[in-house]
């Protein structure tokens, strides 16, 4: 039954902007301060103060807006969204409505099959963070408002995504674009990068969009598939059973693994929105987006497509390298070294450096091995001192112990053997052991080839330079 | 313009404020001439007015630099508060 229908996913994305002061006070936004010392009358909310904006943040949106292909509007304007919550002392929390600072840009994905999806981006407006509630005293709520008016920047898509794959595939998009442009931590524990999901459902082929369900708060790339997919079962139980969903806000429970139902119809928000009197329309100079378009680094896709061609890479490897700069940059500083074989580093870096980093739960600042000493270990696969197979137990000790590439297999004796006269003599000995073996392949039991390379391997350590081996054998073993 | 009791009741609940049953007509009397004042400016012809956002526009809004310039003032604060604990403000509990 589920084929029939189609599922349409819009994401908001909250990025934390990494500026060192608030949005609109100088209360700094360190991560981690004993609660409320980083909220000042401004935050507060108290009477006759005045909000002033912080040039940075601009300076981040704009960023991000060239980055995606949007339109800097010269002209935006805040507003105040109203509600009453204790986390928000004011009574409102200024964002943008009518005039964002970003508007209308794009992000292509990736998709499985390896071709790309272009998404929309409606829109990109500033806006300040609430403080933080907790609700595990007995009748009581505590509030601690460091993080109250922490700048954030909203990213709202277009309803452009078809799966929880796909969002996903956005999400993370996004999430390292501004990784790159350094104007968000990307620390998802934290709560630096948070998502909602508009998702919702139709009969395929309908042009209609269904009634949508928000889910709220998603904190991890997991969450957000489990969540999305969750809700989309949910919804098409509802549609076949003959009912109808309901527009509501929804809140994934990652412990019960189910969305529920945050807030009831008759609650129906009422933001009443209004430009802050306390703000003037921001006004942007076209030599101001200038100068931004002109700090831009390489931004993901192209630094993607140069790996592509450049170092040949396909383009789902080229992908993965670049997803985050420091990994980028790591395989960069590694085919320095190895400008011979930008493929064999790739696989390297990617295979047993990101399993080891993500074994251990590190990330590439503090890795244990560098790119120097990996770019050492590579080299000595190209030069032909090791194999691809021995290479492995060299990084293995590299990483635990710390060595150097070239003392690992100095002391354990790693070195490969490429002398013709020893690995033909040791095939010799293999031969003249199994004279059944040796008779039934030139009988035509081709399979035995295999036989013959693992004893070889074996009577050697597996030291034995592959290639070299298998030239051997074939003349060797040659009726 | 007139508004509804239905609208005062709504209000009010956006507001937070408890109106008796009472109230609620002398709120529809007083809220709609209110509104009603106010609809006099729709008599005001804006074809070709843009919309402002502040009546100061045309100044421009100054920006600040990024720089931390508000000390801790968490003690001095918090002696304005009902109730603290550890450092967090206490409120009644918000959520079920």
């Amino acid at each position: 039954m589920s084929g029939e229908w189609e599922t349409v996913i819009g994401l908001e994305i909250h990025a934390q902007l990494a500026t060192k002061s608030k949005i609109f006070s100088g209360s700094a936004t360190a991560y981690g301060a004993e609660p409320n010392t980083q909220a000042d009358l401004v935050d507060l909310g108290y009477p006759g103060v005045l909000p002033v904006l912080n040039a940075e943040v601009v300076r981040m949106a704009a960023k991000f807006g060239l980055a995606v292909g949007a339109t800097i509007n010269r002209r935006s304007v805040f507003a105040r969204k109203n509600y009453f919550y204790p986390d928000l002392p004011k009574g409102y929390q200024i964002s943008q409505y009518e005039l964002p600072i970003v508007a209308g840009g794009h992000l292509d994905i990736l998709l499985e099959d390896g071709s790309t999806k272009r998404i929309g981006i409606t829109r990109a407006h500033l806006e300040e963070d609430a403080g933080k509630s907790q609700h595990e005293g007995v009748g009581v709520s505590t509030i601690d408002l460091n993080r109250a008016g922490t700048p954030l920047v909203e990213i709202v898509s277009e309803p452009d995504m078809r799966s929880a794959k796909e969002a996903v595939a956005y999400m993370k998009k996004i999430h390292t674009l501004v990784r790159y442009l350094g104007i968000c931590d990307g620390n998802m524990q934290e709560g630096s990068f948070r998502c909602d999901a508009n998702v919702s459902v139709r009969r395929r082929g309908a042009e209609k969009f269904g009634t949508r369900a928000e889910l709220k708060n998603l904190n991890s790339f997991r969450y957000v598939e489990k969540a999305i997919n969750l809700e989309v079962a949910r919804q098409i139980d509802i549609l076949e059973g003959g009912g109808t969903v309901v527009q509501e806000t929804r809140l994934y429970d990652a412990d019960k693994d189910e969305t529920r139902s945050m807030r009831s119809k008759e609650e129906a928000n009422d933001y009443r929105y209004f430009p802050d009197p306390d703000l003037l329309p921001v006004i942007i100079e076209d030599s101001f987006v200038e100068a931004v378009r002109a700090s831009l680094p390489e931004l993901p896709d192209d630094k993607a497509l140069r790996f592509q061609q450049q170092h040949g890479l396909s383009p789902y490897d080229a992908g993965v390298l670049t997803a985050s700069a420091e990994m980028a940059a790591f395989y960069e500083s590694v085919v320095a070294l190895v400008p011979s074989d930008p493929k064999l580093v790739a696989n390297t870096v990617m295979g047993d450096f990101s399993a080891s980093l993500n074994k251990d739960n590190l990330d590439i600042a503090n890795s244990r091995v560098s790119a120097a000493q990996l770019g050492v270990l590579v080299s000595r696969i190209v030069d032909n001192t090791i194999s691809g197979k021995i290479a492995k137990e060299v990084f293995e000790a590299m990483w635990a112990e710390g060595l150097e590439a070239d003392a690992v297999i100095e002391s354990r004796g790693l070195r490969q053997i490429t002398d013709a006269g020893a690995i033909g003599a040791v095939i010799d000995a293999i031969m003249a052991a199994n004279p059944k073996q040796l008779a039934d392949y030139r009988s035509g039991k081709d399979k035995l080839f295999g036989f013959f390379v693992g004893q070889a391997m074996k009577a050697t350590d597996g030291k034995a330079n592959p290639a070299l081996l298998n030239d051997l054998l074939k003349a060797k073993l040659a009726p | 313009m007139s508004l509804s009791s239905k609208q005062i009741e709504g209000i009010a609940h956006l507001a937070r404020l408890e109106l008796d049953a009472a109230e609620i007509p002398r709120y529809v009397d007083s809220l709609s001439s209110i509104l009603g004042l106010v609809s006099e400016l729709e008599r005001v012809n804006t074809d070709g007015i843009a919309p402002m956002a502040h009546p100061l526009e045309g100044q421009v809004q100054r920006l600040r630099a990024d720089a931390v310039s508000s000390p801790n003032l968490r003690q001095l604060l918090q002696a304005n508060a009902p109730q603290v604990d550890a450092g967090l403000y206490v409120v009644p509990k918000v959520i079920e």
